[in-house]
């Protein structure tokens, strides 16, 4: 792995400068791009963290942890996040925030900040998605969509406790 | 998103206010959203470099090279559909993470779709499966995660990189036979 990312920039810049690309001036471009990303994801990283944050103080997380562990601990995922796996599919922005959240409390290296990072890059904005795809079209019945895309991030979901749990 | 934010809020405030621990709560949230911003500085640099690079990426023509390699397959996937460019331009922007670019692509893809549906309001197999493909993720390097880890002072962000297009490839997987299935059986019980 550790050779393989520097290598594709490697195939990239070459590839780039055959073709004549002002490759400085497209990295400064996509950097600019990020940008705006990072800055529409803020509003939404205030909100979950604060939120978080309350809920584990108030004592709120683990009750709601307690209450769901037969659930999860049945099929091996880390009860941390959970509430990354409810507002995965809901919200982008929310769900980066919580994965920072993980990530921060339980350390990078842990379980549960592993499988959160495997469920969060293998998964989309599921519902999102939908609603934006469709916004423009005649369809009325997306019945057997959300039934198809929910299966896949289930088996997402899984997959992901399942590889964060091996560690490899 | 508006009802789970503000019942967190409303169910940890009352939960502190039966603990009588509010004032550490209220400075529970405050420290949150302080970190929010400590956090995002640490990986917005992070960030910004990998999408430079990715824009590095789309210029250079690995797109280009990308549509080659991709075609064939999108072809097997939508063979009913005689314009695949916006449905390729989605795939491509997917897979090097370039949300931005992806989304009004799909979008027209989409609406191209749904004309050849007739503008049925149910959705044609298709439109189905090319909704299911974006629901799963197909990003080859997660830029946001890698930053995030990184922020965190992960040693090695990039080891997580395998397992993630492992369960990708599944999440996939599953998710487009599901589909395949569902749309056979609808349109068989519309013949019988």
């Amino acid at each position: 792995m550790a050779y393989i990312i520097p290598l594709l920039i490697i195939i990239v810049f070459a590839l780039a400068l055959k073709n004549r690309v002002p490759v400085y001036q497209t990295f400064i471009e996509g950097v600019e791009e990020g940008l705006k990303t990072v800055a529409a994801i803020f509003p939404a990283l205030v909100a979950i963290l604060a939120a978080a944050a309350m809920l584990r103080e108030s004592g709120g997380a683990d009750l709601l942890a307690r209450l769901l562990a037969p659930l999860t601990s049945r099929v091996g995922i880390p009860s941390e996040i959970l509430p990354l796996i409810l507002i995965r599919p809901l919200s982008g922005g929310g769900s980066i925030g919580l994965l920072t959240d993980v990530v921060k409390n339980y350390g990078a290296g842990s379980t549960a900040a592993r499988t959160a990072c495997i469920l969060c890059a293998s998964t989309e904005t599921t519902f999102y998605t939908i609603m934006v795809y469709f916004r423009r079209t005649k369809v009325q019945y997306t019945k057997r969509v959300l039934a198809a895309a929910v299966l896949g991030d289930i088996a997402g979901v899984l997959c992901a406790a399942w590889l964060g749990k091996i560690n490899f | 998103m508006n009802y789970i934010w503000s019942g967190i809020i409303i169910f940890s405030f009352v939960l502190a206010i039966f603990g009588s621990n509010v004032l550490d709560v209220l400075t529970a949230g405050l420290d949150g959203a302080a970190q929010s911003a400590e956090v995002l500085f640490s990986f917005a640099g992070i960030m910004c470099f990998w999408s430079g690079i990715l824009k590095v990426a789309e210029e250079s023509g690995a797109a280009g090279a990308c549509e080659k390699l991709l075609s064939p397959v999108i072809r097997r996937l939508f063979p009913k559909v005689d314009d695949r460019r916006n449905i390729t331009l989605n795939i491509i922007a997917n897979i090097l993470g370039m949300g931005n670019a992806a989304t009004p692509a799909g979008v027209k893809a989409m609406t191209e779709l749904d004309k050849l549906n007739g503008e049925k309001p149910h959705p044609s197999h298709e439109m189905c499966r090319f909704a299911v493909m974006n629901t799963a993720s197909l990003q080859v390097l997660p830029t946001t995660v890698i930053g995030i880890l990184t922020a965190c002072g992960s040693r090695e962000p990039f080891s997580v990189v395998p397992c993630i297009w492992i369960s990708s490839i599944v999440s996939l997987s599953v998710a487009l036979c599901a589909e395949t299935f569902l749309s056979k059986r609808r349109e068989r019980s519309w013949h019988t």
